[in-house]
């Protein structure tokens, strides 16, 4: 067997570590998407009436929508009244203690990492635990509150500060922005809210952890960040769901907006359940981010860490409307077995010495196939504005795929972008010069794979760029040891 | 001991070796004890270079006939990690870049697969510095390159000592350098036979794998081999690597070419 042939075998051979399923009661509604639906998850909510209204008028625009075919993307056809779109563990109300949090879910969120005990959680991060339609916990509100941080759930943020909701949400991602958008509009249930008031520096990690749990499910939860003048978060989302023949929707909304010399910057690390070695399950990942520098000298940054889904669809963006502010984008997207990602960003330039960066590193394994597909677009008032763009990709093996899609849109003459790609194989020379310093096959790919994505995990706080590394292993190897 | 009583370190035989159905290495037949260097030198094309990754374990080619033994081990069947980890140490004539990956990470990873391997417990950080601080003296190392990533943007010079320094750090019993002396100046010659003479031993032993005479100005063979056409053909003490220096190849071409 050539090396080449060994690092398939073995890339193949990997597990999906949070495939397990808990058993708890969940409350479901029945499945099917109409007016009807929207009325249940919104009445469910205990919502006010105008978001019913905007649920439905979302609903009605999405019904006039055709699924867009433009992404380097095999869909099989989703049928969306096959789908149930409420799914929520029962529970009293929203926990407050954890002495009345169920066990069972206590125990999942262990599993997974994420403990919901503040005093076994890493210091300074807050967590946000999402299961499902629900958010479950969300941990260190009162310290958070000291400094006037809200910090929680979507829908307690509809009940205690409507006011800010009703400002900022759908500001940024409209329903009428796309397809998913306009279904998320419609049937969103839960997600995290995040305010950081003026010349707050949020003292922790603010995190939310989607985890996917009952079948037959799909996740449509939002995020809103709002973050004042002179104010910085730093926030991180981590999701995984349980091993199934089926495929899963998730179609979320990410809002980021950003006052006067603010800061955010938003981490993903994406484990969902990436399907099966022949491409059976898995979840559909279909998210629209976008983050708007609304004030001068904001900055919104993303770094993302894919691993999981089976097919990726998501371009967290930056609107760059004030004057000198900065957007970045850096991504890790690894496709292994029959997964798919088509995944980048869009950097709109639309206030003077606006400056963005696009790091994108793509690593294929299998017979994936991997996307970068990235917009620099730069208006006719965005004096000198700079661009910065890399999008490399690295190949394991000769069945998967990896493509560059960049578009440049380029209306002011002062503006300078660059855009610099490559594409490389892992070498066997490479995987023998680390054979003949003692280091075994599979510990040289990782070594080589993180050694290709460290530009971007560096960028991730530091107790997750750790996990990510043990991550971006575990998904390129086998199960050995 | 070996029953026979005649242990060598590395024990060749009748080693036959083919790429893609061309037989490269015609029988080859060599032994080597430990404390002795060995110097192979041959025109280009003679099959050298096959011969130094027949023993590390690269697999593009086939070994059709013949034996290779390592302390009495048969070769052919250890991965080239545990090759590696057994004590063979293959100097690169190309080293490799890895980008990303620092130095000093591969060679903890390095070290500590190798201690695993003899179940020992990985080298706490402040010891595998010092150790790394020791060895990088031996080949005059600036010691900011072990902060590069591997191999990466050094200079010819600087790749050829970081081959050295690997060899002094990973506790090499067997070292074969192939063509180490290639693209190297005087300065980093020396700097680099230096090394290899530091690290000569009773216990260890060296094949230096060499086009040129040059390198043994500085570094002093036990036994000189010529290889042509996939086989030993000559062997004698340093005088013939003299020899082959005043007179070129030719005369050792025509000798054998003449008795086919």
């Amino acid at each position: 067997m050539t090396d080449q042939e060994k690092i398939l075998n073995e890339v193949t051979g990997s597990d999906y570590k949070f495939g397990f399923y808990t058993d708890i009661d969940t409350e479901t509604i029945p499945k099917g998407l109409n007016e009807d639906v929207i009325r249940i998850i919104s009445a469910k909510k205990e919502e006010p009436e105008w978001l019913t209204e905007s649920r439905l008028k979302a609903f009605r625009h999405w019904q006039g929508l055709k699924m867009p075919e433009w992404a380097h993307l095999q869909i099989s056809e989703i049928d969306y009244q096959d789908i149930i779109y409420y799914a929520a563990p029962i529970q009293e109300a929203k926990y407050q203690n954890m002495d009345e949090v169920d066990p069972e879910l206590i125990d999942t969120f262990n599993r997974l990492g994420i403990p919901l005990e503040e005093q076994k959680q890493l210091a300074g991060v807050a967590v946000d635990a999402v299961i499902d339609s629900v958010s479950v916990k969300t941990t260190f509100q009162d310290t958070l509150a000291d400094k006037g941080i809200i910090f929680c759930s979507f829908s307690e943020a509809v009940k205690n500060h409507p006011d800010l909701i009703k400002k900022f949400m759908g500001s940024v991602v409209p329903y009428t922005d796309n397809y998913f958008a306009a279904l998320n509009s419609a049937v969103f249930s839960d997600g995290s809210f995040c305010y950081i008031p003026k010349g707050v520096r949020c003292p922790m990690e603010l995190s939310t952890y989607f985890r996917i749990n009952a079948a037959n499910t799909g996740q449509f939860e939002r995020t809103l960040i709002v973050v004042e003048d002179d104010a910085y978060v730093s926030y991180l989302e981590g999701c995984t769901a349980p091993q199934r023949d089926e495929n899963q929707l998730h179609a979320a909304i990410v809002e980021i907006v950003a006052m006067e010399n603010s800061e955010v910057k938003y981490s993903t690390v994406q484990n969902w359940y990436p399907g099966d070695k022949e491409g059976k399950g898995g979840i559909y990942n279909f998210v629209t981010k976008r983050g708007i520098c609304k004030g001068d000298n904001s900055k919104i940054s993303w770094t993302q860490v894919e691993t999981g889904s089976a097919i990726t669809w998501k371009y967290p963006s930056c609107i760059l409307r004030g004057n000198n502010s900065v957007g970045e984008f850096y991504s890790v997207a690894v496709t292994n077995n029959y997964q798919q990602a088509d995944t980048g960003t869009k950097m709109i330039h639309i206030g003077k010495n606006t400056r963005s960066t696009i790091i994108s590193k793509g690593i294929s394994a299998g017979k994936s196939q991997n996307s970068y597909r990235g917009l620099v677009k730069v208006l006719k008032g965005a004096e000198n504005a700079r661009n910065f763009s890399q999008c490399d990709s690295l190949l394991l093996g000769d069945k998967c795929g990896a493509h560059t899609f960049p578009y440049l849109e380029v209306d002011n003459k002062t503006a300078i972008v660059e855009h610099e790609a490559t594409t490389s194989k892992i070498g066997e020379d490479q995987i023998f010069y680390c054979n003949q310093r003692g280091i075994d096959t599979e510990n040289a790919i990782s070594l080589i794979v993180n050694g290709y994505a460290k530009e971007v995990l560096n960028k991730l706080p530091m107790e997750f760029a750790v996990e990510a590394q043990k991550l971006l292993a575990i998904t390129l190897e086998g199960s050995v040891g | 001991m070996n029953t026979n009583e005649v242990s060598y370190m590395l024990e060749i035989k009748d080693l036959k070796v083919n790429i893609e159905d061309k037989e490269i290495l015609k029988g080859i037949n060599l032994h080597v004890n430990a404390g002795e260097v060995h110097a192979i030198m041959g025109p280009n094309g003679s099959g050298k270079s096959t011969l130094a990754s027949a023993l590390a374990g690269r697999d593009y080619f086939d070994i059709t006939h013949g034996k290779i033994l390592y302390e009495g081990k048969d070769l052919t069947e250890l991965a080239p990690e545990d090759r590696a980890r057994e004590g063979i140490f293959l100097g690169f004539q190309y080293p490799v870049e890895i980008p990303g990956v620092s130095m000093v990470n591969f060679l903890r990873t390095a070290i500590n697969s190798m201690r695993k391997y003899r179940n020992q417990e990985p080298l706490p950080a402040g010891e595998f510095l010092k150790l790394m601080r020791e060895k990088k003296k031996i080949v005059e190392i600036d010691s900011d390159l072990t902060n590069r990533s591997v191999n990466e943007g050094f200079s010819g010079g600087e790749k050829k000592k970081n081959e050295i320094f690997q060899m002094a750090l990973l506790d090499t019993r067997l070292a074969i350098l192939d063509e180490t002396d290639s693209g190297l100046d005087i300065d980093a010659l020396r700097i680099v036979a230096n090394g290899v003479n530091y690290l000569r031993s009773p216990e260890n032993a060296t094949i230096i794998i060499t086009h040129y005479q040059r390198l043994l100005d500085y570094i002093v063979p036990d036994f000189v081999h010529v290889l042509y056409k996939g086989r030993i053909v000559k062997s004698g003490d340093k005088s013939l690597a003299k020899e082959l220096e005043e007179h070129g190849y030719d005369w050792i071409k025509q000798e054998v070419d003449m008795d086919a």
